[in-house]
């Protein structure tokens, strides 16, 4: 069966009509011609094909493209402004965070809206306790304004659904660190990235 | 000879040339070329181990709309050459493992061919099989050779008797699991048959290797075959090949000429018909006097193979050449089993084998009473043990000596479970690692003056996240005496000038030596300022006279982890490699290529492992939730430094090779540093925490 959706792709609306099997993913790569995302096992295992969808980080491959009817979806390709690089990108080139290049839009997707998560307080696995977005300063763990300050383990847990197989992790790591001063510094409330939206307060 | 080290290298190199391209997701790899409405394909996979198909019905799968072809051995062309069985796809009902093709569905969308793939149903004649390596497997037998050409056994002295007699001695079982690849990018074939011939889209290590390996199969002059594959999603030896996937498609294609078909292989598909590392059962014995010296070693080797088709894992190689030792003795024994072939993986031979023999050389140590490193040095050989040749640049020692350094090896407290951080114990271990230069063979190399400043720069290599693009651009960069913004490189297409499969951690040194050779000839034609369509072909000159050496690679990894005393969880703090690997052409890409195998090191330490459940000759966690690889969380303090070297032995180039001496040994290593935290001993990988719970 065949429905007719509009996504919103980097900024553009495109309309298609999608077997109702198809997921974001494939509708992304196979009828728009978007390959931006990566397919690397299809089944939520791997985050390559990880996209923002309406400025959270999602991966794709889980989605049925019928369910995103008139959401907008931002991949690799569409961070940046214009020509230039995004600058999660533009750390990731400088850090050698990749070999192959494969896991690579995802990884850099999800590490940008990992930085809007972290921002927004949603603590992860390792945050030293739940108090750690409720700002009270303790345990050296929280930023203000209820942020979660990004330190290596930080890093390490959540951006643990992004497998690299070429082993990137330590560049990986550094490019995400020197991205998220960059962001902390240009703004210490909002990741920048087009077509984002607040991510919701408090723990998801 | 001093030893001096790389200069930090974090911020030394060129950074990536596709950097740009990998970043925005806008490098199109293989099943993202551009072809007019492709069709998509899916395959029937066989169920059962062994057997034949006794009928197969289709019917339903051809009737549902979208459904354009659907093609079995009933109705497939007929291959020219199907003397490899690995290639014979559809050609006849036998079943040599599970997971074979059996049929493949093509349809207008994904989604249609895999549900018609579905509607398919098979009928088989089922054979009794066997998929289970047993040390003592009833039909163990010696092959003609292993891989890579080397020899099945090798003897010298009487090991067997020395050993008998030897002051202290060991004699262990080691074991390492059956380990896929699993490449980020899937394996990956367009194809599309015309007048022009066949051309492939193709996920590959090799455009050349593809088209010399898939051109007699369908009976075409190797020009009729168009491989293209200018970036590669990983490949770590199981893309050095064409695999079944390649063979399925192209049949496909032939049916359903002017249309290209497209199919990725899944994840689950991957390890059935991508090759894997076959699975080893090792037994090493040290015979040492009171001092440590090894007076008489012997490794004896069982691995897999698959019934229709052989590939043994030379998994003893290393031990022929690591380690001082009079009397030696070598052997490999496979099983035929009703299996998927295995075939190359990161480092074969020596990845497993270094696990095995590192490990017995820590136990020797604790046996001795002596320091490991110091053991090692004790061990070391003036000419190569095996050959009887010179090495020519065997910097073992040095490696080792730098690393105890910049690690803090002095730290170590050599009584097993004596440190202590809370509820978890402390330990650190070491290990060697080695690989061969493999004498290349040669590369042909194009280059071409564009005119205002612009060199055209033509090879067939590839980039499989090997930093090629930038490698090879700036070997043209130096060796024209210009600017990298002035070459323009082409790589990954079967109709560049001919280049080598990027394996054996030959590709940088094989390509970049015909570069070398082809900019040294348009000096000498053309000189510093050419006419613009200038040009030279090169093929990469004869190698050098190295027959009388001893060549290869060195390292040594040192390794900290602590273990949970309650669960046994084990984290591995700190990772450092050493390693000798001749000159180091981009610093950036190389340090990550280090550390990348290393990584892959840590997850063959403590996480990788195919099962197979032998009642249905299945892998059974064969996706990327079972089947553990190192995430971000695992992959703590790591590092890779190497010495400064230039090996004048390997040609103008001074480079050996990086691609895979960084997984071998870094499983020993972890191991050693387990049992000093905990006082276990591990001799099968994985460490799982059930095995550190004492
Ligand atoms: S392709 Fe979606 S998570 Fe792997
Ligand atoms: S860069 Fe190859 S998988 Fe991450």
């Amino acid at each position: 069966m065949k429905i007719p959706i509009t996504l919103e792709v980097d900024g553009e609306p495109r309309e298609l009509s999608v077997d109702t099997r198809t997921t974001v993913l494939d509708a992304l790569r196979e009828r728009l011609g978007v390959t931006s995302p990566k397919k690397g096992c299809d089944h939520g295992q791997c985050g390559a094909c990880t996209v923002l969808l309406d400025g959270s980080r999602v991966n794709s491959c889980l989605l049925l493209a019928v369910a995103a009817d008139g959401c907008a979806i931002t991949t690799a390709a569409g961070l940046g402004a214009g020509a230039a690089l995004h600058p999660m990108q533009q750390a990731f080139i400088e850090h050698d965070g990749f070999q192959c290049g494969y896991c690579t839009p995802g990884q850099i997707c999800s590490a940008v809206g990992m930085l809007a998560e972290a921002a927004a307080g949603h603590p992860s696995h390792v945050t030293a306790s739940a108090s750690a977005f409720e700002s009270d300063g303790e345990d050296g763990e929280d930023g203000e304004d209820g942020e979660v300050l990004l330190t290596d383990d930080e890093i390490r847990e959540r951006m643990s659904g992004n497998i690299c197989r070429c082993g990137a992790y330590v560049n990986i790591r550094a490019a995400i660190s020197q991205a998220a001063a960059h962001a902390a510094g240009a703004d210490r409330s909002a990741v920048p990235h087009p077509h984002s939206r607040p991510a919701e307060e408090g723990a998801s | 000879m001093s030893i001096t080290v790389s200069p930090s290298a974090t911020n030394a190199g060129l950074t990536r040339i596709d950097g740009p391209a990998k970043v925005t997701g806008t490098a199109a790899y293989a099943f993202e070329q551009p072809v007019e409405s492709p069709l998509y394909l899916h395959p029937v996979q066989a169920t059962i181990a062994r057997g034949s198909v006794r009928s197969i019905d289709t019917s339903r799968a051809s009737s549902l709309s979208g459904v354009v072809d659907v093609m079995t051995h009933e109705n497939a062309p007929r291959l020219a050459d199907a003397s490899d069985a690995e290639y014979a796809i559809l050609q006849g009902p036998e079943i040599g493992f599970r997971g074979q093709f059996l049929a493949a569905v093509v349809a207008d969308t994904p989604e249609i061919a895999r549900h018609a793939a579905g509607l398919v149903t098979v009928d088989y004649e089922v054979s009794e099989h066997d998929a289970e390596l047993r040390w003592d497997h009833p039909e163990l037998y010696a092959p003609e050779q292993v891989n890579a050409g080397k020899a099945t056994d090798t003897a010298t002295g009487d090991a067997d008797a020395v050993l008998e007699q030897a002051a202290v001695k060991l004699d262990r079982m080691y074991s390492t699991p059956w380990e896929n690849n699993n490449p980020m990018e899937p394996h990956t074939t367009i194809a599309l048959w015309n007048d022009e011939g066949l051309t492939l889209y193709e996920s590959t290590q090799g455009v050349h290797p593809v088209r010399m390996a898939i051109a007699p199969v369908f009976g075409l002059p190797p020009d009729d075959v168009h491989v293209i594959a200018p970036h590669v999603g990983g490949g770590f030896g199981s893309k050095g090949l064409p695999h079944a996937n390649l063979v399925l498609t192209a049949l496909a294609a032939q049916r359903l000429r002017g249309r290209a078909v497209k199919f990725a292989l899944t994840r689950q598909q991957m390890f059935s018909v991508a090759g894997y590392r076959s699975p080893t059962i090792q037994r090493v014995q040290l015979g040492a006097d009171p001092s440590g010296r090894l007076a008489a070693l012997a490794v004896d080797v069982v691995v897999q193979t698959s019934r229709i088709k052989e590939f043994v894992e030379q998994a003893a190689s290393p031990a022929r050449m690591m380690y001082a030792a009079e009397h030696r003795r070598t052997s490999h024994r496979v099983a035929a089993l009703d299996v998927p072939i295995p075939s190359w993986m990161r480092a074969p031979g020596e990845c497993p084998g270094m696990f095995g023999l590192e490990v017995a050389m820590d136990e020797l140590a604790e046996e001795l009473g002596l320091d490991p490193i110091e053991l090692r040095e004790r061990n070391e050989p003036e000419i190569d043990p095996e050959t009887g040749k010179p090495f020519a640049n065997r910097r073992l020692l040095d490696c080792f000596r730098l690393g105890a350094e910049r690690f803090g090896w002095d730290r170590r407290n050599s009584r097993p479970g004596s440190r202590w951080e809370g509820r978890r114990r402390l330990g650190i271990g070491v290990a060697s690692a080695t690989y061969p230069y493999m004498r290349q063979r040669a590369s042909s190399a194009r280059i071409r003056y564009e005119g205002e400043g612009v060199y055209a720069v033509h090879i067939g290599a590839a980039d499989l996240g090997t930093g090629t693009w930038t490698t090879l651009t700036q070997i043209a960069a130096e060796c024209l005496d210009v600017g990298v913004e002035q070459i323009r490189l082409q790589i990954g297409d079967s109709s560049l000038p001919m280049a080598t499969v990027a394996g054996g951690s030959s590709g940088t040194a094989s390509w970049g030596s015909a570069i070398l050779a082809a900019a040294g000839r348009f000096r000498e034609e053309h000189g510093t300022a050419p006419e613009a369509g200038a040009e030279v072909r090169v093929r990469s000159p004869r190698q050098l006279e190295t027959e009388g050496l001893s060549m290869h690679s060195f390292g040594a990894h040192f390794a900290e982890v602590s273990v949970d005393a309650d669960t046994g969880e084990i984290r591995v703090d700190r990772l450092l490699g050493v390693f000798s690997a001749g000159r180091i052409i981009n610093p950036r890409t190389a340090r990550s290529q280090f550390l990348g195998g290393m990584t892959m090191g840590l997850g063959m330490a403590l996480h990788e492992q195919s099962v197979m459940d032998p009642r249905f000759g299945i892998v059974v966690n064969h996706d990327l939730a079972e089947y553990h690889v190192p995430t971000n969380a695992d992959v703590r303090d790591m590092e890779a430094v190497w010495l400064d070297e230039f090996d004048e032995h390997v040609g103008p180039l001074g480079a050996r090779g990086i691609g895979e001496i960084g997984i071998v040994g870094t499983a020993a290593a972890i191991a050693n540093a387990a049992c000093n935290a905990t006082g276990i001993r591990v001799r099968d990988l994985p460490i799982t925490p059930d095995k550190l719970l004492g």
